[in-house]
C-alpha cells in the first residue's frame, strides 16, 4: 500500500503526552451502577424525552425523541429502570434535561437492535436511515449529526470523503486505540458513507506519529481501490477540519464556507467505526471511547464508556486522582472545556478526560504583548492573531472582522506559542460573538 | 480528595514553556560571546561601560513604572538589561560614562516607555539613543576606537571610504576582521562571535533567518555590484551586529514574513547606498531605523493571504 505523506502551514509542537495511555489495553470501564443521559448529545435542538419514572428501558431502546432535521434520536446505553428525568449537571456547564436509568445489569438488548444486511444490497437512503436512526453524530467533538452532512443540497458536487484520524490534540489516544483495534469497522463505515454520497474516493488521514494505526489501516485497505491513506505530519491542528481537507485533497474551504463547498465531507473515524455497527450489528451509538488521562490521574487508561456514565466513576476506573486536581477538561488540553465539576456525563462528544494537576495548569499572568510574531507565524489560517486580540480588547469588532476573525478556527495555537501568555483566542471568540450578534442586529 | 475547587478558565490549557523573560535572556546569551570579544579587543573599559548602560536602562525602567507610570516594575522581564547592552554595543569605548548614562535614559525612558512600554516602541530604543548621541556629541561618538594593537585610528569602513592606505592606515586582513582585531563599536568588532550569537538566536527560534539573511545578502550583492568587496562590507562595521540583533528587534520590525523579508531588503539597500554614496562611512543604524518607521506601512500593505480567502467582489 503506497502511503501519502503531507501537512499543512503553521501550527505547533506542543508536548504531545501521549505515553500516558498509548499503551494501555483498550477496555470496557466496569457497568456503571446508573446513568445519566442528558437530552442534548448532539448539536442543535435537545430531543424530547420518550420515558418517564418508573419505565424499564434496555439496551438501544429510543429514549429521546429527535427535534428538527439537525438532530438525532437517543439510546438507552443499559437496561434498567428509568428512575427519574430531570435536569442534570452537562458537561456544558447547565442544567440539561436528563434521563437517570438504573442499571440492572442484564444488558438486556432492544428487540429494536438487529443487523441490517450489507452495504451492498442496503440502498444509500436505506443507510442514511440507519446512521440517523442509530443517533450518530461527529465523534470529534462538534457532534454533528452525521445523517446531515451526508445530505448536501443538490447543487453541491462532494467528491471525497476524508476520515480524521490525525488526533492531534495532545494527551488523547482515543482515536489511536480506535484504529489499532478496529481498522475494518473504520474502513467499512467510510465505505457506508461513501455509497450514502455516491461516490469512491475515500481518504483517511492519520498523523505519523501513530505508525500502529497507519499499519493497521494499511492492512485493512490492502483490496480496496477507493480507499487511500495519508500519513500527516504530526503537527497541531493537523485534525482542524480545513487543514485537514487542505493537507489530504490540496484544496481549499473559501473563507466563510462549509468543506462541502470545496467537494469534501470529513468525518472522525470514531463516527465511521459507530456506522459500522449501526450496520452490522444494528447497535446505535451507546458507547465511545474515552482517554481518561493526566498527570492528577493515578493510572491514565483508555476505556469504552457508556453513554452517560459518571466522570467521576472514571476517574475511578483509573485508581481515583493521584493528587489535587487544578483541572478537569473535557476534551484535549488545545480545545476542551475545563468543568468545575466531576459529577458529569460521559457525552456522545466526551473524547477524554483530562486532569491536571497545579503544575501542569499553570498558566503565568499575561504580560504585555511584544510583538514577536510568533502568534502570527504559528495561526493555520494565516491570521494576525495579535491585532485581533489588540482591537477586540478595544472593542473595535468591525476592525477585528476587517482583519477576518471570522476565519478563526479556535484552535488555540496562538494563546499557546505567545511568550507573553497573552489570552489571544479568548479575546478572538467574543470579536466573533461580537461580529455575530451585530451582523443579526442587521449592523 | 477535594474537587470542590477546579480552574475553570477558557483553553488552550496548556502553554509553552518560553516566556518574555527567557526571550530576552536567549538575546543575552547571543551576545555574550560579542562582549567577551569586546572585553580582549577593547580591554576592561568595555566591560564597564556596557554595565553602566545596563544599570542605567534598567534603573530608569523601575523609576519610570514605580514612580511616573505608577504600574507594576516589569524589570523582570530582562528586557530593559538586553536595551542596556545593545546601546553599549553601539558605543565607542572611548565614550564617557556619562554619555551611556544619558543615551541609557533617552532610550528606556523617551523612546520605550513614552511610547507605551515594551513592545509599543516603533524604533529600535538602542539605535535612537545611538542617533541622539550621535548627533549631540558627534566627535565624542566617532573618535577612533582603539583595538588592542593599536595598528589603526580609523574603523575599516571609514577607511575604504577615505581611499584606504591613503588616508593613513592599513586596511586591516579578512582574518582580524573576522576575529575583531580592528577598530570599530565595542559590539560589532568580532564577525565570528556576532555569527555565533545570530546562529544561536535563530536556532533557539526567538528570530526567523529572514530578517538577518536577506539584509546581510542584500548588502553583500548590492556592494558587489558596484564594484566594491562584498566580504569587506559584510564583516567590518556594524553589519552583522545590526543585522541579527537591531533590525530584528521584535518591537520595531513587522511581524509578518513577506513584510519582514521587504523590512530586510529595504535595510540592506539603505545601508548599501549609504556607505557608498553617503555622508557616513557606516548605514547601519539609520537604515534600520528608516526602516523601523517604514515597518507598520510595510505591514499594512503586505497584508497576508489567509486560509481560504475570496476575492472581494464588493
Ligand atoms: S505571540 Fe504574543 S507577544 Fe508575540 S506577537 Fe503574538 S501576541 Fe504579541
Ligand atoms: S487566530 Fe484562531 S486560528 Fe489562528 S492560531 Fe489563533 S485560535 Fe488558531
Amino acid at each position: 500500500m503506497d502511503i501519502k505523506h503531507s501537512t499543512f502551514k503553521g501550527g505547533i509542537h506542543p508536548s504531545y503526552q501521549k505515553e500516558l495511555t498509548k499503551n494501555k489495553v483498550l477496555r470496557p470501564v466496569s457497568p456503571p451502577e446508573t446513568v445519566v443521559i442528558p437530552m442534548s448529545l448532539h448539536i442543535g435542538a435537545p430531543c424530547n424525552p420518550m420515558v418517564k419514572k418508573g419505565d424499564l428501558v434496555k439496551v438501544g431502546q429510543r429514549i429521546g425523541e429527535p427535534n428538527g432535521f439537525v438532530s438525532v434520536p437517543i439510546h438507552a446505553s443499559v437496561s434498567g429502570e428509568v428512575i427519574s428525568v430531570e435536569p442534570r449537571l452537562h458537561p456544558n456547564g447547565q442544567k440539561v434535561m436528563s434521563v437517570v436509568i438504573k442499571n440492572d445489569m442484564q444488558e438486556t438488548i432492544s428487540e429494536e437492535v438487529k443487523a441490517k444486511g450489507d452495504i451492498d444490497s442496503l440502498s444509500p437512503q436505506e443507510i442514511k436511515d440507519i446512521i440517523f436512526n442509530a443517533g450518530i453524530v461527529g465523534l470529534g467533538g462538534a457532534t454533528f449529526p452525521t445523517h446531515v452532512k451526508l445530505s448536501p443540497p443538490p447543487d453541491k458536487k462532494i467528491d471525497f470523503v476524508v476520515l480524521n484520524g490525525a488526533e492531534c490534540e495532545p494527551y488523547l489516544t482515543t482515536d489511536d486505540h480506535l484504529m489499532n483495534e478496529y481498522p475494518e469497522k473504520v474502513v467499512h463505515g467510510l465505505q457506508a458513507m461513501l455509497k450514502v454520497l455516491g461516490i469512491n474516493k475515500g481518504f483517511i488521514g492519520i498523523e505519523d506519529n501513530k505508525p500502529e494505526a497507519i499499519e493497521a489501516i494499511s492492512k485493512a485497505i490492502t483490496d480496496n481501490d477507493q480507499i487511500e491513506i495519508y500519513s500527516l505530519h504530526t503537527k497541531y491542528p493537523q485534525g482542524s477540519e480545513k487543514q485537514l481537507i487542505t493537507a489530504v485533497t490540496g484544496r481549499e474551504v473559501p473563507s466563510g464556507a462549509l468543506p462541502m463547498d470545496a467537494g469534501v465531507v470529513v468525518s472522525n473515524v470514531g463516527t465511521a467505526a459507530a456506522i459500522s455497527d449501526a450496520i452490522k450489528t444494528g447497535m446505535p451509538l451507546v458507547e465511545r471511547i474515552v482517554t481518561v488521562t493526566g498527570s492528577a490521574v493515578k493510572d491514565p487508561q483508555v476505556l469504552t464508556a457508556k453513554i452517560g456514565t459518571m466522570v467521576r466513576d472514571l476517574i475511578e476506573e483509573c485508581g481515583g486522582f493521584s493528587e489535587q486536581p487544578e483541572k478537569v477538561i473535557n476534551g484535549g488540553p488545545m480545545m476542551g472545556i475545563a468543568q468545575f465539576s466531576i459529577d458529569i456525563p460521559v457525552i456522545k462528544a466526551t473524547s477524554g478526560i483530562l486532569c491536571l494537576n497545579k503544575k501542569d495548569a499553570y498558566v503565568k499572568e499575561p504580560s504585555l504583548c511584544i510583538r514577536c510574531g510568533k502568534c502570527v507565524e504559528v495561526c493555520p489560517v494565516n491570521l494576525m492573531p495579535l491585532y485581533i486580540s489588540e482591537h477586540s480588547l478595544k472593542g473595535d469588532y468591525d476592525k477585528c472582522k476587517s482583519l477576518h476573525a471570522m476565519d478563526c478556527v479556535e484552535c488555540g495555537s496562538c494563546s499557546y506559542i505567545c511568550p507573553a501568555k497573552r489570552t489571544l483566542v479568548s479575546s478572538i471568540r467574543v470579536a466573533k460573538r461580537e461580529i455575530v450578534a451585530n451582523s443579526r442586529k442587521g449592523k | 480528595m477535594n474537587e470542590q475547587f477546579l480552574t475553570v478558565s477558557s483553553s488552550p490549557h496548556i502553554r509553552a514553556s518560553h516566556s518574555t523573560g527567557s526571550i530576552m535572556r536567549d538575546v543575552l546569551i547571543a551576545l555574550t560571546p560579542a562582549f567577551i570579544a569586546g572585553v580582549v579587543f577593547f580591554g576592561i573599559n568595555a566591560a564597564i561601560l556596557t554595565i553602566v548602560c545596563v544599570l542605567a536602562s534598567v534603573a530608569t525602567e523601575a523609576l519610570i513604572q514605580k514612580f511616573l507610570l505608577k504600574r507594576e516594575v516589569t524589570i523582570n522581564d530582562w528586557s530593559a538589561v538586553v536595551t542596556g547592552v545593545l546601546l553599549a554595543f553601539n558605543l565607542p569605548v572611548s565614550a564617557p560614562l556619562w554619555m551611556a548614562v544619558i543615551g541609557s535614559v533617552f532610550a528606556i525612558a523617551i523612546v520605550k516607555q513614552c511610547f507605551g512600554g515594551i513592545g509599543q516602541n516603533f524604533i529600535n530604543p538602542a539605535l535612537a539613543a545611538r542617533a541622539f548621541l550621535l548627533a549631540s556629541w558627534p566627535t565624542r561618538m566617532t573618535s577612533a576606537a582603539f583595538a588592542v594593537d593599536a595598528a589603526t585610528t580609523a574603523t575599516p569602513l571609514a577607511l575604504i571610504k577615505g581611499g584606504g592606505e591613503a588616508a593613513g592606515g592599513a586596511l586591516p586582513s579578512y582574518m582580524d576582521l573576522f576575529m575583531g582585531n580592528v577598530g570599530g563599536c565595542i559590539g560589532e568588532v568580532s564577525a565570528i562571535a556576532l555569527l555565533i550569537g545570530g546562529i544561536y538566536l535563530i536556532m533557539r527560534n526567538v528570530i526567523s533567518w529572514r530578517i538577518p539573511v536577506i539584509y546581510i545578502g542584500t548588502v553583500a550583492i548590492f556592494t558587489l555590484v558596484f564594484g566594491q568587496d562584498p566580504i569587506y562590507h559584510v564583516l567590518a562595521g556594524g553589519l552583522l551586529l545590526g543585522a541579527f540583533f537591531m533590525a530584528t528587534d521584535y518591537a520595531s520590525s513587522p511581524v509578518t514574513p513577506k513584510a519582514q523579508i521587504i523590512y530586510a531588503l529595504g535595510c540592506g539597500i539603505l545601508t548599501g547606498v549609504i556607505r557608498l554614496w553617503g555622508g557616513y562611512p557606516e548605514g547601519v543604524s539609520y537604515s534600520i531605523l528608516i526602516m523601523n518607521v517604514a515597518a507598520p506601512l510595510i505591514e499594512r500593505f503586505t497584508m497576508p493571504k489567509i486560509y481560504g480567502e475570496v476575492k472581494d467582489n464588493a
